[in-house]
């Protein structure tokens, strides 16, 4: 029996499909698992110019949705982005490099 | 001395996608902890919010080796894979230099009761791994039942506030303390909103030869009724009220690492937490001054702990 190994093959294996002990063979799959839809009437918008690149949003980021490259901040990652809002309020700038505004929600 | 852009610039064991609630504590942790080493970590995952919402098949959020074991044997879990890891390399299977991580996780309620057993007993037979516990006071997976680490006076699905009870009438358990009394090498008490002194506690707890124990305050908007972003002013308030001090126990001596600049109320943390609301109706203000008078007594011991 072929052993389910893509993502597509485990969504639709049978039992006798599954891997042995379920171990998944597609480490860190879940980034095809975009959060995002989660994001209920606000989201966070980026402001490169006051910045300072301290990187407490990255840190306190419960979904890993500050995009970071060389210790700079470049945006978010809206895919992930839960819209918990942690960042707004641990950003220590005045005013502060990410702001909360409201998101229209399209239902799909 | 670390930087966040040294922690950034490496990968994520732990990634996007996962289905953890919105402004959830144990992300923010798991980050950080994960950086601490820079070798292979296996780890072994209690049943829990943790475990749930990274493992949701066909879905994983792990770049590391890890498994899920039932709610009471993380500890065992990796103290079994701790033990071949041994044996092997005396068999020459895997190269002498070759050096692996070991790593167990668990929530307040896999902890604290239910893997409690297997945790003490791992710790007794000096398995060297770390085992780290994200403690939000509640089993918040399952509903928001009471746990061994729900604080006095607090509002659960098992210990509702009415016109019986007001919340929880019993004290949490000090699983830290349990567990230095172990006498294993290395024992912290961390939160994430530090995350310097989260990411030494894990570097040591790492590095130390034999079982290091790690328990970590884990903010959940869900079970303590606050808005979503505020965690982890919530976790600082812990620490600046005494409810939950950083400090840490090496080899027996204990070490306070934070000491607040000016020691606030108690009731600066109740106020913001939904589940502490009812602390505020007349009938029950007596219960805070309870609650006040014995974070202080345990603050107090835990710094003539620290002079010794």
């Amino acid at each position: 029996m072929k052993k389910a190994k893509t993502l597509e093959e485990l969504k639709n294996a049978t039992w006798k499909e599954l891997p042995i002990g379920t171990v998944n063979p597609d480490p860190a799959n879940s980034l095809k698992n975009f959060t995002g839809t989660w994001r209920s009437g606000k989201k966070p918008i980026f402001k490169k110019d006051t910045c300072i690149h301290c990187l407490f949003c990255w840190v306190y980021c419960p979904d890993m949705a500050i995009i970071v490259k060389d210790g700079k901040v470049l945006g978010i990652n809206y895919d992930y982005c839960k819209g918990c809002g942690i960042c707004e309020v641990e950003c220590p700038t005045k005013p502060k490099s990410i702001e909360m505004v409201k998101e229209e929600v399209t239902l799909s | 001395m670390v930087r966040l852009r040294e922690l950034a610039s490496m990968e994520d064991r732990l990634v996007s996608g996962h289905g953890l609630c919105l402004g959830c504590g144990i992300p923010v942790i798991m980050k950080v902890v994960l950086r601490a080493t820079t070798d292979p970590i296996v780890i072994a995952n209690a049943t829990g919010c943790l475990e749930v919402c990274t493992s949701r098949f066909p879905w994983t959020s792990w770049r590391t080796t890890w498994m899920h074991s039932a709610f009471e044997n993380a500890a065992s879990t990796i103290a079994g894979v701790e033990a071949m890891y041994k044996a092997l390399v005396r068999k020459g299977k895997i190269p002498k230099d070759k050096k692996i991580k070991f790593l167990a996780i668990g929530g307040d309620g896999g902890t604290y009761d239910i893997g409690f057993q297997a945790l003490s007993g791992a710790a007794e037979r000096g398995h060297d791994f770390v085992y780290i516990c994200y403690d939000n006071n509640v089993y918040a997976n399952t509903g928001g039942q009471r746990s061994a680490a729900t604080p006095l006076g607090a509002s659960a699905t098992t210990s509702p506030a009415g016109s019986k009870i007001p919340g929880k009438m019993q004290k949490r358990k000090d699983l830290t303390q349990i567990m230095a009394a172990h006498g294993i090498p290395y024992v912290a008490q961390a939160s994430p909103h530090r995350w310097m002194d989260l990411y030494n506690k894990a570097k040591k707890a790492f590095e130390v030869d034999g079982p290091a124990f790690l328990n970590v305050l884990t903010p959940c908007p869900l079970e303590w009724k606050y808005d979503e972003s505020q965690g982890m002013r919530i976790a600082n308030l812990a620490a600046d009220t005494c409810v939950w001090p950083l400090y840490e126990v090496e080899n027996g001596k204990y070490k306070i690492n934070y000491f607040p600049k000016e020691k606030l109320p108690v009731i600066k943390w109740l106020e913001p937490q939904g589940r502490f609301r009812h602390l505020f109706k007349e009938e029950n203000k007596w219960l805070i001054d309870e609650i006040q008078k014995s974070v202080d007594e345990d603050w107090e011991r835990l710094q003539r702990l620290a002079k010794l």
